[in-house]
């Protein structure tokens, strides 16, 4: 169909992103200023897009749910970020990056897309450095890289365990030397609750301020959506605990298409859940597989001390399975493993539940000191929550949940299938197929902030005569009195159990069923059961309080009654999704050695959903958008 | 020291609630029944909120989010002490292994005139982004920049900067001073920015302004007693408000007459 156009530029993966840069269209200088645009997010993509936009001239305003955009999810990650410098001379260069990452991704990416995103890769870099980032360095006063999985050279640069933190303070910096110039207007803890549409077009938000309750609209010429992943619809996760898809899944609702919802990356190296009062899952960075050994005993069910197992009766099962990768087999197969172990009744701990990640060989060979000064955070933290002190005894750890490849559908230019709702970050769907590579995330979320939609923005805007609207406009007022009955539906239920109860419920259903392995059987099971629990939760949640005050079980209660639609859209995503490819593994297709089995003949596709409503009945149309590899022949990845 | 020990822990709770900011705020007591050992403070706040809301009771407000040590949302003065009794620890990151059966504890706010009280435990402190508005970045537009390597930088400087960029903003050192200063915030990143190239050409501006805009808003002055830098769960160390003083010192020297007439920015 038309209407899934990725307006990829012609020419070679080489040329297309420059020419298409000369083709767009251009803002004059001068009449930057007359256009209003509206970001919503502050981490990495939306802290970059508001400032650069601003930096053009535009007048931006910025919105985020915490209480000061530097606050944002992305302060979080730990490891790194890739870009194709080569400065270590090891072999790199951007057609590798590229290549690594349509082949990481399992072929379900768009090849020109990453092709521009490894281009922009080493520009990020030399900004950040200039925005006064403090990587890590070498004695010669040089920026250090460091490896990760999934590649075989040292491109990935990084601030100790806290990349993300210096990155997004970095992006946050510049955003706010545009708020002191009067270029950005920033407001913090203000939730957008429904897209603004004028015209066929994306024209405002209506979000709710979330310390006086006030429903508030604004307006602008163009909105960008940058508010991160979906991972929480699974309760548990290594996401902070205010991420969300409720402003992606109100503009899905609007008519945004929805792409690839079943691609979830789960990492293999968490900690593992200790209790149901448990409210996250603490990420140990993939890094760590660098010198650790992943290993289960032997024998099933063996209760011994893990110092009381000797070598002959551990199974190093990475290194037995995977002899060239190892222990840093990429995170779709690592955590696959892992499951197959516990599954199999190897699992370690009191719950059974983890695999052991021991360094006793690497602090024999490289010493403990060695050892605590490349993880000595990561070793800390662990100790605090678990108690145990990993230089003694091995961690235990567990996949978690970690990353959503999947998310609004966006063409090359950053826009979805609304005209002038752009998407950018994690809360696309565009670069990482079903399988993202570490330290690729934080690439792509400045890629797009930084220099992709600064460019893109211009041609949408001169391409397009947008009449003024404000925000007396009907489209507004409406939109403003649907967020406060829904509010308002949400305070009077007074039912008896409460959100967390509800989400907790989702959460388990979707591990067992839409998690690391899926098949028909329990997909169309999920569906059921996701199905019964939204009715539930429409009549029996509690949500105390008031509107016009700081309320947080409100603000819950609206994010999880949009995860229990987006529940049962992954599992239909998985269930017809019948092939195996990177993090969607479904038992039915896999080779005689258990890895993923791809269909490439009936599944090169990006699977696009658009939402349907039919009274109280929802349900989904999909759109595929095929993929052609040009440049990466299609392969079975292979990491053995 | 097991990892999941079976021990349960029941704990009287005395926690600060304040309907808003002119609010006068009162301790409530609440009991937490059953607690694990290996749950995060937090973990029990929330057992406790839920607890609230099925007795059809207000839950608690309290900031939080990543729960990882980095976000810089979560606070809450906890017996007395921001962030809790265990050092190099915020909130989200204090687990009930710390604490005893049977014991009180006694759960505030930061408390500052320049973090106004929002509701509960949650306060406002957006007087932070303000200082950094100020002058808290290098002055550099998307697509100026040169090649990474172009300009080296001494690892020692490097490193040193580093540590000073990793004050995660909670506002600890405010609540954990008497005179609520915001000294070691500033002077973290006054710190960060100086030491390294990058920071050279706007280095004077950026103390005066920031230092300027933390008067402004109503922190109160340093007197040197440590206990924002002993409190700070990221140890940002007490050398960096020794360096923001002399940044200032000499800025005023030598800017005078022009800091009293450039405003932010350009
Ligand atoms: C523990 C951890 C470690 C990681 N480590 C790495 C790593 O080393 N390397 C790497 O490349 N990637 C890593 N990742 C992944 C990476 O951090 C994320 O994918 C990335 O930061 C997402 O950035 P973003 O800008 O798209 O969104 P986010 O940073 O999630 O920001 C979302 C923003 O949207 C706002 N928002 C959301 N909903 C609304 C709404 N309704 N109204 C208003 N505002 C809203 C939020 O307030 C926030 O400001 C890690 C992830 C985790 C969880
Ligand atoms: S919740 Fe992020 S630092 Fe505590």
């Amino acid at each position: 169909m038309a209407k899934l156009d990725a307006k990829i530029p012609p020419g070679s993966v080489q040329e297309k992103w420059e020419k298409h840069k000369f083709d767009m269209k251009l803002v004059n200088p001068a009449n930057k200023r007359k256009f209003d645009i509206i970001v919503v997010g502050t981490g990495l993509a939306g802290a970059s897009a508001a400032s650069s936009l601003a930096e053009l001239g535009y007048n931006v305003k910025s919105f985020c749910i915490q209480d000061s955009p530097r606050r944002a999810h992305s302060i979080a990650a730990q490891g790194g970020i890739n870009a194709a410098k080569n400065y270590p001379n090891d072999g790199d260069s951007i057609y590798r990056l590229f290549y690594d990452t349509v082949k990481g991704g399992d072929f379900r990416a768009r090849e020109a897309n990453v092709y521009r995103l490894a281009e922009i890769s080493t520009h990020i870099i030399d900004h950040c450095v200039a925005l006064g980032v403090p990587f890590a360095r070498e004695y010669g006063g040089l920026l250090s890289n460091r490896s990760f999985g999934g590649a075989q050279v040292s491109r990935t640069f990084y601030a100790r365990g806290q990349t993300g933190q210096q990155l997004l303070l970095g992006a946050y910096s510049s955003m706010m030397r545009q708020v002191a110039l009067g270029k950005v207007q920033s407001y913090d803890r203000r939730e957008m609750l429904d897209l603004v549409m004028v015209d066929g077009f994306a024209r405002g938000i209506t979000c709710r301020n979330l310390v006086t309750g006030e429903i508030e609209s604004h307006a602008g010429h163009a909105v960008v959506l940058a508010t991160g992943g979906y991972g929480n619809v699974f309760y548990l996760s290594t996401n902070a605990k205010n991420s969300n898809v409720t402003a992606s899944w109100r503009c899905h609702k609007k008519g945004a298409s929805f792409a690839n919802p079943c691609f979830t990356q789960i990492h293999p190296t968490c900690i593992p859940v200790s209790g149901d009062y448990q409210s996250k899952l603490t990420l140990m960075s993939e890094s760590l597989r660098n010198d650790g050994r992943v290993w289960v005993p032997k024998a099933k069910g063996d209760k011994r001390h893990p110092s009381e197992i000797p070598d002959a009766e551990r199974d190093y099962y990475l290194e037995r399975v995977y002899p060239s990768f190892g222990n840093l087999a990429p995170r779709d197969v690592s955590s696959r493993q892992a499951k197959f172990r516990v599954d199999e009744g190897h699992g370690v701990g009191e719950t059974g539940i983890a695999v052991y990640l021991d360094f006793r060989d690497a602090i024999k060979r490289l010493g403990q000191a060695a050892i605590s000064e490349k993880y000595g955070n990561l070793f800390e933290m662990y100790e605090k929550i678990t108690g145990e002190n990993p230089y003694r005894q091995p961690m235990r750890i567990y996949p978690a949940v970690h990353y959503t490849m999947g998310g609004l559908w966006v063409d090359y230019n950053l826009m979805s299938t609304i005209p002038g709702l752009h998407v950018l970050g994690e809360a696309n769907f565009s670069d990482h197929g079903a399988n993202r590579l570490g330290a690729s995330a934080l690439m792509q979320g400045l890629a797009d902030g930084y220099f992709v939609i600064p460019n893109t923005m211009g041609h949408f805007l001169a391409s397009n005569s947008l009449k003024p609207v404000t925000t007396e406009h009907d489209a507004f007022k409406a939109s403003r009195d649907e967020v406060k009955k829904r509010l308002d539906q949400f305070l009077h239920m007074k039912g008896k159990r409460t959100v967390d109860d509800f989400h907790r419920a989702l959460g388990h259903i979707m591990w067992q069923k839409v998690g690391m392995s899926r098949n028909a059987k329990g997909l169309k099971e999920a569906i059921s059961e996701i199905q019964k629990l939204r009715s539930e939760f429409w009549q029996d949640v509690r949500v105390p309080g008031e509107m016009n005050y700081k309320n947080e079980e409100l603000e819950k209660a609206g994010r999880v009654s949009d995860f229990l639609e987006l529940g049962e859209l992954m599992a239909l995503d998985a269930l017809t999704r019948e092939e195996s490819c990177g993090g969607h593994f479904r038992d039915e297709f896999q080779t005689p050695d258990n890895e993923a089995k791809r269909d490439d003949t009936n599944f090169c596709h990006v699977a696009a959903w658009d939402y349907k409503t039919q009274g109280s009945q929802i349900s989904w149309a999909l759109e595929k958008e095929a993929l052609e590899f040009e440049n990466v022949h299609l392969a079975t990845r292979s990491y053995k | 020291m097991s990892g999941s020990s079976k021990e349960k822990l029941n704990l009287k709770l005395k926690v600060w609630r304040q309907k808003g900011p002119n609010d006068k705020g009162e301790f409530m007591e609440y009991d937490a029944k059953d607690i694990s050992t290996d749950m995060s403070f937090l973990e029990m706040l929330d057992v406790m909120n839920n607890d609230l809301i099925r007795n059809g009771k207000d839950p608690v407000e309290f900031d939080h989010d990543c729960r990882e040590g980095i976000c810089g949302a979560c606070s809450l003065v906890v017996n007395g002490s921001p962030h809790g009794p265990e050092v190099a620890t915020t909130t989200c990151q204090l687990h009930m292994r710390k604490f005893k059966d049977g014991e009180t504890i006694y759960v505030e706010p930061f408390r500052a005139k320049a973090f106004p009280v929002v509701r509960d435990l949650v306060v406002d402190r957006s007087s932070f982004d303000r200082i950094q508005q100020a002058g808290g970045f290098i002055s550099v537009n998307t697509g100026n920049a040169q090649d990474a390597n172009a300009i080296a930088v001494a690892k020692d400087n490097a490193d040193a900067a580093f540590e000073a960029a990793a004050c995660i903003g909670c506002g600890a050192c405010v609540a954990a001073c008497k005179n609520a200063s915001a000294s070691l915030f500033v002077a973290a990143k006054i710190t960060h920015l100086g030491l390294l190239p990058q920071g050279q050409p706007e280095r004077d501006k950026r103390a005066l302004a920031m230092i300027a805009q933390m008067d402004a808003e109503g922190f109160g002055g340093c007197t040197n007693t440590g206990a924002c830098s002993a409190t700070c769960p990221k140890e940002i160390s007490l050398e960096t408000i020794a360096k923001m003083n002399r940044d200032y010192l000499v800025a005023t020297v030598r800017d005078r007459p022009k800091s009293e007439t450039l405003g932010a920015g350009i």
